[in-house]
């Protein structure tokens, strides 16, 4: 939440700390780590959720697409109090809700199970329109998808829709390391310009360039922020 | 079967549209196919009525996120591009997710010939069955599948699937969702004809002293009902529109207390690479009334 009053104590600083309490998913940790900031930026300045309006119909809406690597996106839940920071210990055991992909119907925040790849745009789409069908037209919808992750054809099925259907709603944050194996070439944004989205291509791990980005009018048009991190950062 | 100007879809359109003007919480996703049935709910239900185009990956995933934000999803268009193209979508999309949808299919086994494998879905409720949760429906006229459609639509955020067919019924039965129907009575076996086969088993056991049961819900499959219209024998005959077998594993669970025997019909999984018509597709797979009367006597007898 942006407002001071329903600001959880956690900070920014605190994640790394957060991030070392779970253990376990050294093949993903790379990923985790490049999504932290865009995820910060979003949960501390951005998102109108907090802990106290998970089932709240107006709320937005943050759909963590590209489930691997979801270190950084429980750690920022945590840190803004969705669920107690001493959960994150059981990252990946039996009993925890925190598995190596997250699912909806065990971790409190979390909007969508995802994991397998290019689902969430769709389903984003389909959360947009649903919010626009009950008269809600405040609340904002926004998936994180990775730039490999959008090698996955769905995703391109969601983009080209959203856009000849202007979703104005809709916002997707694509976290660029690139780890796409054939590359993107000419840019990511340039596929969602394309079919008719607002774009933004920024430094993923300046916070000022993301929250301009990420706050950028886009009038009658989906919006795209292209978050560039060095390649696979460690 | 008999070829009636009104078709199971036409009714699907009616309902449809009327369930659009009553219920708020209801909204219409289609990919193209059937979006030509809908021209006044479109535009009474702008928001409502969604053509994604020929997109079923995101057909089925927006069903999941209008399901996400508390609203009833009824998704369209044949079944080999409703169940099989997203399949994975339906099962995480949908049951993942913990969210309900109304699926409804056209064209499922050979409703179109001529249009070859491509449009032939007959293994839809088999993939089906390899998920969770979902109530299958395989109405066998347009008044029963107007009567599951509002069921389906009605049933809370449950998943549903109504598989609707050009092959119909010669009448409407007085079906309760969920519940077999005894049509016929006999004391040498059972026979349980689903959906539109129901004409054809009764012309085939017209002379065979069996009980018919009809089927318009098969999942959950009605094992009480089953069980209480085994006599003597327990000997049970399946007649399936779709892949042969199907519910073979829901009649032994039904059955698992008794010595039994049963024979599952259905359309042959080996690909049939043949156009022509129903009737003749019918008569290969061995579903037409003169084969099945062979069969089922072979069987029973």
């Amino acid at each position: 939440m942006t407002s001071e009053a329903t600001r959880t104590p956690g900070g920014f600083d605190e994640l790394p700390h957060l991030i070392s309490l779970m253990t376990g998913d050294e093949k993903h940790s790379p990923a985790a780590n490049s999504t932290l900031d865009a995820l910060w930026v979003l949960y501390d300045r951005v998102l109108k959720v907090g802990p106290a309006t998970v089932d709240a119909p107006d709320r937005d809406r943050f759909l963590l697409s590209k489930g691997h690597g979801p270190m950084a996106y429980y750690a920022v839940l945590a840190a803004k109090g969705f669920f107690p920071v001493e959960l994150l210990p059981s990252f990946g055991s039996y009993d925890s809700p925190l598995g190596h992909h997250p699912d909806r119907l065990l971790v409190p925040g979390a909007e969508i199970g995802s994991g397998s790849l290019g689902h969430g745009l769709p389903l984003a789409v389909g959360t947009a329109l649903g919010l626009r069908a009950q008269g809600l037209h405040a609340p904002a919808v926004w998936v994180l998808i990775g730039d490999a992750e959008f090698d996955e054809g769905s995703n391109h099925e969601a983009v080209a829709f959203a856009g000849a259907y202007g979703l104005e709603r809709l916002h997707a944050v694509v976290i660029d390391n690139s780890s796409a194996t054939h590359g993107w070439n000419g840019g990511i944004a340039a596929r969602f310009a394309g079919e008719g989205w607002s774009t933004a291509t920024v430094d993923g791990r300046d916070h000022e360039e993301l929250y301009r980005a990420y706050t950028a009018p886009h009038p009658g048009r989906p919006h795209v922020v292209v978050a560039r991190t060095e390649p696979k950062f460690g | 079967m008999t070829t009636q100007e009104f078709t199971m879809r036409d009714q699907f359109a009616l309902t449809t549209a009327e369930l659009l003007d009553q219920d708020p919480r209801t909204a219409l996703v289609l990919a193209d196919i059937g979006a030509a049935q809908f021209p006044e709910a479109a535009s009474a239900h702008p928001d409502r009525v969604v053509n994604v185009g020929i997109r079923e990956q995101l057909l089925i995933g927006v069903a999941g996120g209008l399901a996400l934000t508390g609203m009833r999803p009824i998704a369209h268009t044949f079944a080999s591009f409703l169940i099989e193209r997203p399949f994975e979508q339906v099962k995480l999309d949908l049951n993942h997710q913990g969210v309900g949808a109304v699926l409804v299919s056209a064209a499922g086994s050979y409703d179109w010939p001529a249009g070859g494998r491509t449009h032939m879905a007959p293994g839809d409720v088999a993939l089906l069955d390899t998920l969770p949760d979902w109530h299958v429906h395989v109405p066998g006229h347009p008044a029963e599948a107007d009567l599951l459609l509002r069921h389906a639509v009605a049933a809370g955020d449950s998943l549903q699937y109504v598989r609707l067919s050009v092959q119909q019924n010669r009448e409407a039965r007085p079906i309760v969702p969920g519940r077999f129907l005894t049509v016929r009575e006999g004391a040498r076996g059972v026979v349980l004809a689903v959906g539109p086969m129901l004409d054809a088993v009764l012309e085939a056991t017209e002379t065979l002293d069996v009980t018919v049961l009809y089927a318009a819900t098969v999942r959950p499959f009605d094992a009480a009902g089953l069980r209480a219209a085994i006599g003597g024998r327990a000997d049970v005959v399946l007649v399936e529109p779709y892949l042969a077998g199907t519910s073979e594993r829901e009649a032994h669970r039904a059955l698992e207390q008794l010595p039994h025997r049963v024979l599952g019909l259905g359309v042959p999984v080996a690909e049939h690479r043949h156009y022509g018509s129903l009737p003749e597709h019918l008569a290969a797979y061995g579903l037409d009334a003169a084969h099945l009367h062979a069969r089922i006597a072979a069987f029973l007898w």
